[in-house]
């Protein structure tokens, strides 16, 4: 397999868009760095991604990889003084929100960029009714009046299929299910059409069978408005389901990236092989990794090198202590590995 | 809501019960007998016998207390052993100096102690949250009859601003009973504000870290409302409740301020009851601020609720 180098040398993470989305770009990370207080190391280190209008675009990996911190940082959700943005850029609609004042920041949150959370049962406030936490957001970016913005709070619980939408705009959170509470978090999250919806593993804390529903809500929203959406997940069932594009997150980094087919059907490096393998309903390819021994290291313990190195099967003495560089292929398929292609290796015997 | 009201009103009366019995104890507690105090100098057997019969003091204990709780019940408390004046007069010439005063204090405590206790978590770990915080271990340790003493030296004494002591009524010259309560209301206030900003703090410490407050965020709203309104909303809960006890602790009366500032309030009438044996007026008194402690936790129960959608499931 023949690899074109499109940003050699450089930082190790490369542009994760696969080049294939027809929209206009959205959102472009570049080189995101983000450094714990007390750590040594940068925990997100030198993330890349591109986001086009009308696509969905996947951040996969374990827990703890850095894929929240990476959206809260786009989002300058991230406490600043526990968290420093060290390097990076993230253009959104021609400005860098990672550099724009406060001020600025407020006028874009929940307006033209929006999110969507992990907890929907924490995620609204208990002594407000649910109906003005909508309404809220509204007043907060359009010269409305109170009554306009409920409008559009019960225009937007239709949208996101609230039953009985009237009487369950002046319920209070607790009166909500869990599948209730997140369609209420979409419709503030969508009230104000933002060009872009940034969603925390939205479906995780759900029931099985609501996931579905609000996958599929989620999905039809976005057809409907043609935004971009950034989800986040480490659930592969979800990616299946809605990804266009992924890019796979291994310890503040990212390793591979590329449209959904693609990783899920030719993953080149060994952690998205790894990843792949241990996901039942596809089932593990013969021969290849059915699990990944070990677990995510702390900053603390990070190679100088690649992150993956500690847990892969095929490290050796150079992926210790170089970073690999994060090489594209004309179909937008990347990755960071220096042992790829891994099928060589596995067929030669094992380690080289 | 209001079968709600009503369950609390009927958890409230076993209570009540209960510290009536303690305050009829205190009577039998006290060392001396009662009628012998009456009889007064001259301890005339028989007029020590007389006011026995007519105080059932002879009775067996628990119609004693019948008896007494009885009369309570009507609003009878018995006269002053000293002045023969009716305990209930007593109380209704002090209780609202008192009241006055735990408002005005109370008062101060909100002023001081809420934004103080907001700003120093919001600003956690910065110089302010640290002059904060050692302005509010200030406040706790200096002890009130100090302040008292140091603040009539130099507004009173020095500069002349406000008069050190004496008391006049609200209902006779507003401003003036205003101005004369500031130095005692500042006193008790300031302390009171101390602890208010201490939970202030650590409420407002816990649900700045609340994934609602993150919401507030993302939607694009200024720090402002996602403190005030967002945040300082959800930590308000904690401090309803404890407002609710220092104020049921100011209504037992501030002995020393009072003393200070020459208050006739609550403080100094226990204390002269308490030194004059004059028992009618101590059980009075405990009685009084016992129903005083009672109600404000009723409204605290009630204001609670009010602020707390999700207990309002459960009514």
């Amino acid at each position: 397999m023949s690899v074109e180098t499109v940003e050699a040398g450089g930082r190790a993470n490369g542009p994760a868009n696969a080049g294939s989305g027809d929209g206009a770009t959205v959102l472009r990370v570049s080189d995101l760095s983000v450094r714990f207080a007390g750590q040594p190391v940068d925990t997100i280190d030198g993330v890349s991604f591109t986001l086009s209008a009308g696509r969905t675009l996947c951040l996969v990996g374990e827990s703890g990889c850095g894929k929240s911190v990476t959206s809260l940082a786009t989002m300058r959700l991230l406490p600043e003084k526990a968290a420093r943005i060290t390097s990076g850029e993230a253009r959104f609609e021609d400005r860098d929100m990672l550099r724009l004042s406060r001020r600025e920041i407020e006028r874009v949150r929940g307006d033209r960029m929006a999110m969507i959370f992990q907890e929907p049962m924490t995620s609204l406030n208990p002594v407000f009714k649910v109906g003005d936490q909508v309404a809220e957001a509204v007043a907060r970016h359009r010269k409305v009046g109170r009554r306009e913005a409920r409008e559009r709070a019960l225009e937007m619980f239709r949208r996101v299929q609230i039953p009985a939408p009237e009487r369950r705009l002046d319920d209070y959170p607790h009166q909500l299910s869990g599948g209730m509470r997140q369609r209420v978090m979409i419709a503030m999250a969508l009230a104000n059409d933002p060009k872009l919806l940034i969603a925390d593993e939205p479906t995780t804390a759900l029931d099985v069978t609501i996931q579905a529903q609000i996958l599929r809500l989620m999905r039809t929203l976005q057809d409907e408005s043609g935004a971009a959406m950034l989800l986040i997940t480490h659930d592969l069932g979800v990616v299946a389901d809605i990804a266009d594009e992924v890019a796979v997150m291994y310890a503040g980094r990212i390793v591979e990236s590329g449209p959904v087919e693609t990783i899920f059907n030719d993953p080149q490096h060994p952690y998205t092989i790894g990843l792949m393998s241990s996901m039942p309903t596809l089932g593990a390819p013969k021969g290849r990794l059915a699990t990944i021994p070990g677990s995510v290291p702390s900053p603390f313990e990070f190679p100088p090198g690649c992150r993956f190195a500690t847990r892969c099967p095929f490290a050796q003495t150079r992926c210790f202590s170089e970073v690999p560089p994060f090489e594209r292929n004309d179909d937008g398929h990347g990755w960071a590995c220096w042992r790829t292609p891994i099928e060589t290796i596995a067929e030669a015997g094992g380690h080289a | 809501m209001l079968r709600y009201i009503a369950k609390r009103f009927a958890v409230a009366i076993p209570t009540l019960v209960i510290v009536s019995i303690f305050v009829f104890s205190l009577q039998k507690m006290m060392p001396g007998d009662p009628a012998v105090i009456m009889a007064g100098e001259q301890r005339d057997p028989q007029v020590i016998a007389y006011l026995r019969e007519k105080y059932h003091l002879n009775d067996p204990v628990p119609e004693q207390y019948a008896f007494w709780a009885g009369r309570a019940v009507r609003g009878d408390l018995g006269q002053s052993l000293r002045s023969d004046v009716p305990v209930l007069d007593l109380i209704g010439d002090k209780l609202p100096v008192t009241i006055q005063l735990a408002v005005m204090a109370m008062i101060i405590a909100f002023a001081i102690g809420i934004p103080a206790g907001i700003v120093s978590a919001v600003k956690k770990g910065t110089i302010t949250d640290y002059v904060a915080n050692f302005v509010a271990l200030s406040g706790l340790s200096i002890p009130n009859f100090w302040l008292g003493i140091m603040l009539i030296l130099l507004v009173s004494v020095h500069l002349g601003w406000l008069p050190a002591s004496g008391y006049v009524p609200l209902t006779e010259a507003p401003l003036r009973s205003i101005e004369t309560m500031l130095m005692p209301a500042f006193v008790l206030g300031t302390a009171l504000a101390a602890t208010l900003m201490r939970h202030t703090r650590s409420a407002m410490l816990g649900v700045l870290q609340a994934d609602y407050v993150r919401t507030a965020r993302a939607k694009g709203l200024g720090e402002r409302v996602v403190i005030l309104k967002h945040t300082f909303r959800n930590a308000v809960l904690p401090i309803v409740t404890l407002s609710a006890l220092l104020f049921g602790e100011l209504l037992a009366g501030a002995v020393l301020t009072e003393q200070i500032f020459t208050i006739p309030g609550f403080g100094k009438l226990i204390v002269d009851a308490v030194f004059n044996r004059d028992y009618p007026v101590v059980q009075g008194v405990v009685l009084c601020t016992a129903i005083g402690f009672i109600l404000m936790n009723f409204f605290a129960d009630i204001l609670y609720v009010v602020l707390n959608p999700r207990m309002r499931e459960s009514l």
